[in-house]
């Protein structure tokens, strides 16, 4: 059967299998990238010419770090023979994408990775132009950026961080931690609440551990049992209003909730939570055969929505898409994730996680993962910081050559 | 007609080694970016570092996380896979 199908390839090169990739993020770009390197022609269709990471865009808006940085082409693609169509995706027919200008592209198999949705209306009065929400990197990172350096010492910055999921649970942490930093070092006056729909978050004790020992009545947590939803901007007057009250802010960082990327929706992908839910071997749409998702759009179970995540889950999805072209089953994977985060220069701390498919979904693997060390000496800190960066490093090479 | 495209499908692609369980998400850190470089790598050095993450020696920042989530088995044929210099 194997000799035969290998016997049989090259007279068959022009059958060779079409796959189409919507969403050149960390999932979509790694994902064409691998099944390429699988012999799998790909077409990556992407909304924008070039790619900016969220992974480090709190470093930008704390001044740390300057936009260019996070910015990835599709040149390395191209450069392999990837096809790389820069065109919005509108909807998915039957074994066809079509594109915003009409086109349509012809698929045996379809991988998506759109990222999220984000859903300012879900709050009373936002108007993101106001109140940016910088969740996901562009013009809304540098605005907050922006109106951080005009704002007079003495000023109070509310953030607001949402309900679960979404993407980058540790992210609005990391984000206080870098804003508190920018303003301990140029704004000492100012003060920083942060207001959170839940009342227990990611690292969290290693997030405290570090507050208390940085940014001592600087920067204040809110949990949502003591009045940490927000439930109505006005955006204009910059006020906040909780269940419990309300925030005269000089600058307002308002993450509102989100859902699965809209083409997940208009593709009939997304259930009633508004995500997407796969087979957690294959990643195939529980929804629609012969469509794959992974990223922040996925159901994961016990895998948070990551740029790690993303990835991880690309490498494993592309194997599965070439072995169902092939006639195999995919195996069973295993899957990591970590995500570092900074709280200030040179302080780095980290969540691990092992995932494996159980009852549907994917779970952690018993015994594994976990958080970095409590009260861990500065030299462990400023390793995790410098392997944060190698992350970084790593892993766009890897999605975008 | 559905049947013909998927058979055409089936025969066009080459057959490769798929990693083993656990062996793609290694590249997530260790692929060039200042992490230790695998590939290249003995996999018997691989396999004894993994295993003493998982026994817990040495004083690793992430790594002993990461092996406990694997048995000896798995390492093994990682281990063969993320050696292979590539
Ligand atoms: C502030 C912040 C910090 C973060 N820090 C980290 C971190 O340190 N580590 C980490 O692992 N993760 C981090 N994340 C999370 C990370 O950014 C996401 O998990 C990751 O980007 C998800 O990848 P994705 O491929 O699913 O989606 P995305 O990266 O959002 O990519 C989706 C792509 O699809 C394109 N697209 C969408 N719809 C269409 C369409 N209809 N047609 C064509 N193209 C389309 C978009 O243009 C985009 O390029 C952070 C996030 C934030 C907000
Ligand atoms: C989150 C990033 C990350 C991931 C994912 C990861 N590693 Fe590591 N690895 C590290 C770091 C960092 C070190 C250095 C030790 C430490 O601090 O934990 C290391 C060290 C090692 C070493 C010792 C290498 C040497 O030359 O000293 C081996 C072997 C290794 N890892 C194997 C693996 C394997 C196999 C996988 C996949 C199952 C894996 N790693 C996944 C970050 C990672």
């Amino acid at each position: 059967m194997l000799g035969a199908a290998l016997l049989a390839a090259p007279a068959l090169a022009q059958a060779a299998p079409k796959v189409v990739v919507i969403g050149g993020g960390f999932g979509g770009a790694a994902a064409a990238r691998a099944l390429h390197r699988l012999g799998v022609s790909v077409t990556l269709v992407e909304r924008d010419a070039t790619y900016l990471s969220c992974p480090f865009s709190n470093a930008v808006i704390a001044g740390l770090r300057e936009m260019e940085a996070q910015r990835f082409g599709y040149d390395g693609l191209r450069r392999e023979g990837i096809a790389v169509v820069h065109q919005a995706a509108r909807t998915v027919e039957d074994r066809r994408v079509v594109l915003a200008d009409g086109d349509a592209l012809p698929f045996d198999r379809l991988v998506m990775a759109p990222g999220i949705a984000l859903h300012p209306d879900a709050i009373p009065g936002l108007d993101t132009e106001a109140m940016p929400h910088a969740w996901r990197a562009g013009p809304q990172t540098l605005l907050l950026r922006r109106q951080l350096e005009a704002m007079e010492d003495g000023g109070l910055v509310v953030l607001s961080a949402p309900a679960n999921p979404y993407r980058c649970p540790p992210g609005p942490y990391e984000r206080a931690s870098l804003i508190a930093h920018y303003l301990k070092t140029h704004k000492p006056r100012s003060k920083l609440i942060l207001l959170d729909a839940k009342d227990a978050f990611s690292k969290q004790k290693l997030f405290e551990e570090a507050w208390a020992a940085l940014y001592p009545g600087l920067l204040e947590w809110v949990p949502l049992s003591s009045g940490g939803k927000v439930v109505e901007v006005d955006a204009a007057a910059r006020v906040v209003r909780t269940e419990f009250g309300e925030h005269q802010a000089a600058v307002a960082n308002i993450i509102p909730p989100q859902s699965a990327g809209r083409i997940a929706q208009a593709a009939g992908l997304t259930d009633r939570s508004g995500w997407c839910a796969v087979d957690p071997v294959s990643f195939e749409s529980r929804q629609r055969p012969g469509i794959h998702l992974i990223g922040d759009a996925i159901i994961a179970g016990a895998m948070p929505k990551s740029a790690f995540a993303a990835h991880a889950q690309a490498l494993v999805c592309a194997e599965a898409v070439a072995a169902l072209l092939r006639g195999e089953a995919p195996a069973p994977p295993k899957l990591i994730n970590t995500c570092y985060s900074l709280v200030e220069p040179g302080y780095g701390i980290s969540i691990a996680g092992v995932y494996q498919p159980k009852d549907g979904l994917l779970a952690d693997v018993p015994g594994a993962g976990g958080t970095s060390a409590l009260g861990a000496p500065p030299a462990v800190r400023a390793a995790e910081a410098g392997y944060a960066e190698d992350w970084f490093h790593t892993v766009t090479a890897d999605a975008f050559g | 007609m559905r049947i013909c495209v998927a058979l055409s499908v089936m025969v066009a692609l080459p057959a490769v080694a798929a990693p083993p369980p656990g062996a793609s998400s290694c590249a997530g850190c260790h692929g060039g970016g200042g992490m230790p470089v695998l590939a290249g790598q003995p996999a018997e050095a691989i396999v004894a570092a993994m295993l003493g993450y998982k026994a817990g020696q040495g004083s690793p920042t992430v790594m002993d996380r990461i092996a406990r989530g694997f048995t000896e088995a798995e390492i093994r044929a990682i281990a063969a896979w993320v050696s292979a210099p590539r």
